[in-house]
């Protein structure tokens, strides 16, 4: 089978690789680049598990065609740390104790963050909005709401 | 937010706490947040291959003839695997504990008894490559009758879903088709009542949706071991399953798991690692199996359908004075953990409250449905919906508010419970009374003032006289393995357990049930 050209910007990081016609871009950046921070939940869109972002757009990488992302910037949950340092939301999920299993959360965090790249002080209803996409079957989304709000508070602060 | 009523009861305890009531850190959280845990299926080996199955589109059919030859010859396929390569394809879960007969093959045989019964696992280079080969598989079905509700598969006639046990109920101690609970006289009970309420409750199967799928990836390891990252919730108990379908010594395996993409009973049947490991025996290489959403949601066991009907004897004062419950637990096709559900059912009747004459019969029933398992709380859950939603239907006939209706019937401490246990440590009164106070929900003073430390025992702790019933237990049909997947081992270890008769606990044994909730001092 015919392989494609791919070139992209992973978490800053310029990558070029060839893909089989209708690969994933969530397989892509599982298997092909190593990085299992975006996870497989149900392949079809219903879960939000594998949630990346495209140009700052949270996106399901299990439902985006590998070639698509073609010359685009892709930030996965892997890209997120300021060195050892926490990003923000990562330190509002701990302690908020917004885990539980913690399959789902690297998809949560990442919808959290295009949420609030955009709107730094979003509403509550801004964060459910913007989380209605990812199943959470352990915790419940009440902790995971208020530690999106936490985030954007500490966000503030720090501003 | 968490609130601790450390008033209540507060003369029982020290209160020296050092951890309760205090959030303290999960060990797992900064891997949690950094996308660092690592889950079974974000190990990658080298060389690894992909199993995927074929399964039944049928929920009742004979398998009259099964042709991977076209799959064989698939690009990229390793290896095709059928049931007559399973060393010991039929298993049941509990047989680890000696409970139960083999009733389930891990690839069917001859027959299939649910739609999504694996049939044939096919092992190829790539996902894709397993899929297009599985999609080869030729099976040639011939349909049979099939059953998918609980009481239409108890009348005669009915089809047989699992020949392990023919009458399409499990058998307990090698004779009694369900379990039962006798406590005093219903039947007198009923007779005094001011009213009784019968009414049919039915509750469906529900899947534990896990966001990661069941799944795991076999490997071969050094010194002819396996080494295999699962998510199951149960690594020990899938570790000796294994063991014992592949017919090989437990420290064959090496199991890596723990870190499991949500469970909730979902993922402890042991669904993949046989097959997994089996394909990294016959290939030599690394296998993954890991379940897409549409197996979890049609192949991943639910908790079962339960179908319960209760029958209520109650006075107008309130005091509820008999209750025969029947419940019908849908094991699916196969048994797994149903059977102990029903027997953790049977030995929670009539739920918290003490109740003179209780009758329980409470079945575990296959049907050609997708095998139940565990579910928090599976076996008291379901009957508790009934139960509760029995209460306030109570409450309302005798024009009693259902808060003070709960309270006047609960157990107290002191109480002889229908299964002949003394009532220990219980709570139910004053949970409900925070409940109502945190609901604003007005309850009497007199209710306010109960205690579950007050009025039990005395004569609330007599077993009552219990008629004993015509010899009603016939013998079940002695249990013929069945002509259907006929490749079985014969070992003494799958033989079923000498019938016991059921002694009545030690006295000990209460005092370690209890333990676990804390010893009150009194």
């Amino acid at each position: 089978m015919a392989k494609t050209p791919l070139q992209f910007r992973h978490n800053g990081r310029d990558v070029a690789l060839f893909v089989d016609g209708g690969t994933n871009l969530l397989v892509v950046l599982r298997e092909m680049l190593g990085d299992v921070t975006p996870k497989f939940g149900c392949g079809q869109g219903g879960c939000g598990a594998c949630t990346v972002l495209i140009d700052g757009d949270a996106h399901l990488s299990c439902l985006t065609l590998a070639e698509a992302v073609e010359g685009r910037a892709v930030e996965t949950l892997d890209g997120i740390k300021s060195g050892p340092t926490l990003h923000p939301l990562q330190r509002a999920f701990a302690d908020g104790f917004a885990a539980q299993c913690g399959y789902c959360t690297p998809g949560m965090l990442m919808a959290a963050k295009a949420l609030l790249d955009k709107i730094p002080q979003p509403s509550r209803e801004q964060v459910v909005e913007a989380i209605s996409g990812n199943i959470c079957r352990c915790t419940g989304y009440e902790p995971i709401i208020n530690a999106v709000l936490a985030a954007a508070a500490s966000l503030r602060a720090s501003a | 937010m968490l609130e601790l009523r450390k008033d209540i009861f507060a003369d029982e305890r020290d209160d020296n706490l050092n951890e309760v009531g205090k959030g303290t850190q999960r060990q797992d959280m900064l891997g949690h947040v950094t996308g660092t845990s690592t889950y079974f299926n974000d190990h990658k080996l080298q060389g690894m291959l992909h199993l995927r199955v074929v399964r039944s589109t049928q929920p009742h059919a004979r398998l009259r003839r099964i042709d991977t030859s076209e799959a064989e010859r698939s690009e990229g396929v390793r290896r095709v695997i059928r049931g007559a390569d399973v060393p010991r394809n039929l298993n049941t879960l509990l047989s680890l504990i000696n409970f139960g007969k083999d009733d389930e093959p891990t690839l069917a045989v001859d027959k299939v008894r649910y739609r999504g019964e694996p049939i044939v696992a096919v092992v190829a280079e790539s996902p894709r490559a397993a899929a297009e080969a599985a999609a080869k598989v030729r099976i040639d079905y011939e349909t049979l009758p099939a059953v998918f509700d609980v009481e239409e598969a108890l009348k005669p006639g009915a089809p047989v879903v699992n020949e392990t046990y023919p009458k399409n109920a499990f058998t307990y101690h090698e004779r009694y088709d369900h379990q039962k609970l006798r406590f005093g006289d219903v039947e007198r009970g009923f007779a005094g009542a001011d009213h009784v309420l019968e009414q049919r409750y039915q509750m469906s199967p529900i899947e534990h949706a896990p966001v990661e799928t069941n799944g795991s990836i076999a490997a071969p390891d050094t010194n002819g071991r396996y080494v295999v990252y699962t998510s199951t919730q149960a690594l020990f108990f899938s570790l000796d399953t294994c063991a014992k379908i592949l017919d090989l010594p437990s420290n064959t395996f090496h199991f890596i798991g723990g870190t499991v993409g949500g469970g909730f009973g979902g993922k402890v049947d042991t669904l993949t690692e046989p097959l997994a490991i089996l394909a990294a025996m016959l290939t030599g290489r690394p296998v993954r199996y890991v379940l897409g959403r549409e197996e979890e949601m049609q192949f991943g066991p639910p908790r079962g359908a339960e179908r319960i009907y209760i029958k209520d004897g109650v006075m107008r004062d309130g005091r509820i004075v008999a209750r025969q419950i029947r419940g019908y637990f849908d094991s699916g096709a196969y048994t797994r953990l149903s059977s102990y559900a029903v027997v953790k059912c049977a030995a929670h009747l009539p739920g918290p409250y003490t109740i003179p004459n209780v009758h329980g019969d409470i079945y575990c029933v296959y049907t050609n449905r997708t095998p139940a398992t565990a579910m928090r709380g599976f076996g008291i859950t379901g009957m508790d919906f009934a139960l509760e939603c029995q209460m306030d239907k109570l409450a309302h006939l005798i024009g009693m508010d259902p808060m003070e209706f709960r309270i006047l019937n609960a157990y107290r401490d002191g109480d002889m419970k229908a299964h002949r246990r003394e009532a220990k440590n219980t709570a139910l009164i004053e949970c409900v009374q925070v409940a109502a106070e945190k609901a604003k929900w007005p309850i009497r003073e007199e209710f306010r003032r109960m205690s579950s430390r007050k009025d039990g025992g005395g004569a609330r702790a007599a077993v009552p006289s219990t008629p004993r019933e015509p010899a009603s237990a016939r013998p079940a049909p002695a249990q013929q393995r069945t002509s259907y997947d006929r490749r079985l081992p014969i070992s003494p270890s799958s033989e079923p357990p000498p019938p016991q008769s059921p002694a009545p606990a030690p006295a000990h044994g209460a005092t370690r049930f209890s333990s676990v909730f804390g010893t009150r001092r009194r």
